[in-house]
């Protein structure tokens, strides 16, 4: 057998750009997950709502950029609402609870979308339309700007939170958050923050993904749950390590779908879930500690 | 040491406090108070309470009954974040500092507070570094890489850049060398001389003697004895009846 170095690079490519918008979706999840300690089911709701306000931005001011920072802003408002109401009052309770809590904004989310818009998927336009040519293929540079965009969205917010007083503030509360709250750290609007920007992430993905296919009520479906993996893979709560989880799997995805067909690609990614969870529960991009 | 100075304007007043962890009755009525600028040793055997007095003012274990006054204000059920921000600093037993946050960084959790101007800052950082030089040398490593006495330094440091009232103490020598422990025993000193008051929970009984203007004992969660530290030394009967095995 010829190993087909052509398809392998494409597909390096194709799984880098997916695995960056992947990354995107669940830095957000995981800093949920690792300061809420709240399993969000509604973010794959809060990826479609993000698309269609791209959807809706775009045809209205025919600007793209407008639309990504419009997106995020009122998903992320959005978001701070939802903790406010629904998450909030659940601080203490059995975790049980903010599952159902999350998954009861889920349904509605994604009904209300299903009533708003209609079943019929929308399209977002490109924004560049030019493409290049690798090995036999024209690539849009579309994909790799969204490669590029995403990794500057998650570049900007490691800077905050490695550099910012209000990223000090969120890595404080994730390490301790009984001593954060004696350091006169206002706890309770950390965890607003940190779901308002894990929910302005992943409508920013929403649309940055918007343009690879359609945009309908349903479209979370498929990212929250690789998302999941992700997060599990890249050690909950681990943002260096969802990001790396990211690539990798999509990556191995990638090349998976070479010899099989994509639907049957997926499989990998359980695989890996799977060989995770028995080998290495705690992640498998986890820095062993001292 | 100073004379007692028992007619001192009360800072932070305790009446009455009865607080659960879960179902278990832990305090059953505290009350004590401190005053301006006043060390205050709060002495008891394990497990009578002391710490969880401790976390009773600051507002991590809920009260049930009984209430905290802070210059003369109540504050009982008030968020533990704004009791921070006027002025009470909880440096806990275990001294939980963040341990993947640099020095400078564990200290700017206290530091980066709306009114406190960049001056002021630079001043409360230099401070601190000149009573730690230690924690100067390492500013850009992990707290988790210091060493136990090293955390307890960062702990109390790090309680400072509130610019506290009072400051609440809890076991700040356990297992520390005698050279961290006379450390720990000048830092108090200082803090005193800034004025700001302590409320110290600690095993050694002559270092608490020693630094602390008043103190109270406890037992099965009340306060039963209450004396000026200058009168009392380790041989006192007092001492062995609340501490005495």
């Amino acid at each position: 057998m010829t190993i087909p170095w052509d398809l392998i690079a494409i597909q390096t490519v194709n799984g880098i750009v997916t695995g960056m918008i992947l990354a995107l979706v669940a830095s957000g999840l995981t800093l949920i997950f690792g300061i809420l300690d709240v399993v969000n089911f509604a973010h794959g709701e809060l990826f479609m709502l993000g698309a269609y306000i791209g959807v809706l931005v775009l045809a209205t001011t025919g600007s793209f950029s407008l639309a990504l920072v419009a997106a995020t802003i009122i998903v992320a408002l959005l978001g701070a609402a939802l903790q406010i109401v629904t998450l909030r009052p659940l601080v203490g309770r059995d975790p049980l609870t903010t599952i159902l809590a999350t998954f009861g904004i889920s349904l509605v989310l994604q009904n209300y979308a299903l009533w708003q818009f209609g079943p019929v998927a929308r399209k977002i336009q490109e924004p560049i339309t030019g493409h290049f040519t690798l090995f036999y293929l024209d690539y849009p540079w579309y994909r790799v700007m969204i490669a590029l965009l995403s990794a500057a969205i998650i570049g900007g917010f490691w800077l905050f939170l490695k550099y910012g007083k209000y990223g000090i503030w969120i890595r404080a509360t994730t390490q301790d958050r009984v001593m954060a709250e004696a350091m006169g750290i206002p706890v309770p609007w950390v965890h607003t923050a940190v779901f308002a920007i894990g929910a302005g992430m992943a409508a920013a993905s929403g649309v940055l993904f918007g343009p690879l296919a359609g945009v309908d009520h349903a479209m979370g479906l498929a990212w929250v749950l690789k998302a999941f993996i992700v997060v599990v893979v890249g050690g909950m709560g681990n943002l260096g390590g969802s990001i790396a989880a990211a690539i990798f799997i999509s990556l191995l995805e990638a090349y998976a779908s070479i010899w099989v067909s994509p639907s049957q690609a997926v499989i990998v990614s359980f695989v890996v879930l799977i060989l995770t969870l028995l080998f290495r529960p705690t992640g498998l991009f986890v820095p062993i500690s001292k | 040491m100073s004379p007692p100075e028992p007619f001192v304007e009360p800072l932070v007043e305790v009446e009455n406090l009865h607080a659960y962890y879960g179902k278990s009755h832990i305090l059953h009525g505290v009350s004590l108070s401190v005053g301006k600028g006043e060390v205050v040793g709060l002495l008891g055997r394990n497990g009578v309470g002391k710490s969880t007095t401790l976390k009773s003012i600051i507002g991590l274990v809920a009260t049930r009954q009984g209430r905290v006054l802070f210059g003369g204000r109540v504050v009982t059920g008030m968020p533990t974040h704004k009791l921070a921000r006027i002025g009470i600093a909880y440096v806990p037993e275990d001294r939980r500092i963040f341990r993947l946050l640099t020095i400078t960084e564990n200290l700017r959790t206290g530091l980066d507070r709306n009114g406190v101007s960049e001056s002021r800052r630079r001043q409360l950082l230099d401070r601190v570094y000149t009573y730690f030089p230690v924690l100067a040398e390492r500013r850009n490593q992990p707290g988790g890489t210091l060493s136990g006495g090293e955390q307890q330094m960062l702990a109390i440091a790090r309680a400072m850049m509130l610019e506290p009232k009072i400051i609440l103490l809890d076991e700040p020598t356990e297992g520390l060398m005698p050279r961290m422990v006379s450390q720990i025993r000048q830092i108090i000193d200082v803090l005193h001389r800034d004025g700001v008051a302590i409320l110290l929970v600690e095993q050694n009984v002559p270092l608490t003697l020693e630094a602390s203007h008043r103190v109270y004992f406890m037992e099965k969660g009340e306060v039963r004895h209450h004396a000026v530290a200058s009168e009392l030394d380790v041989n006192n009967p007092v001492i062995h009846q609340f501490l005495g095995v």
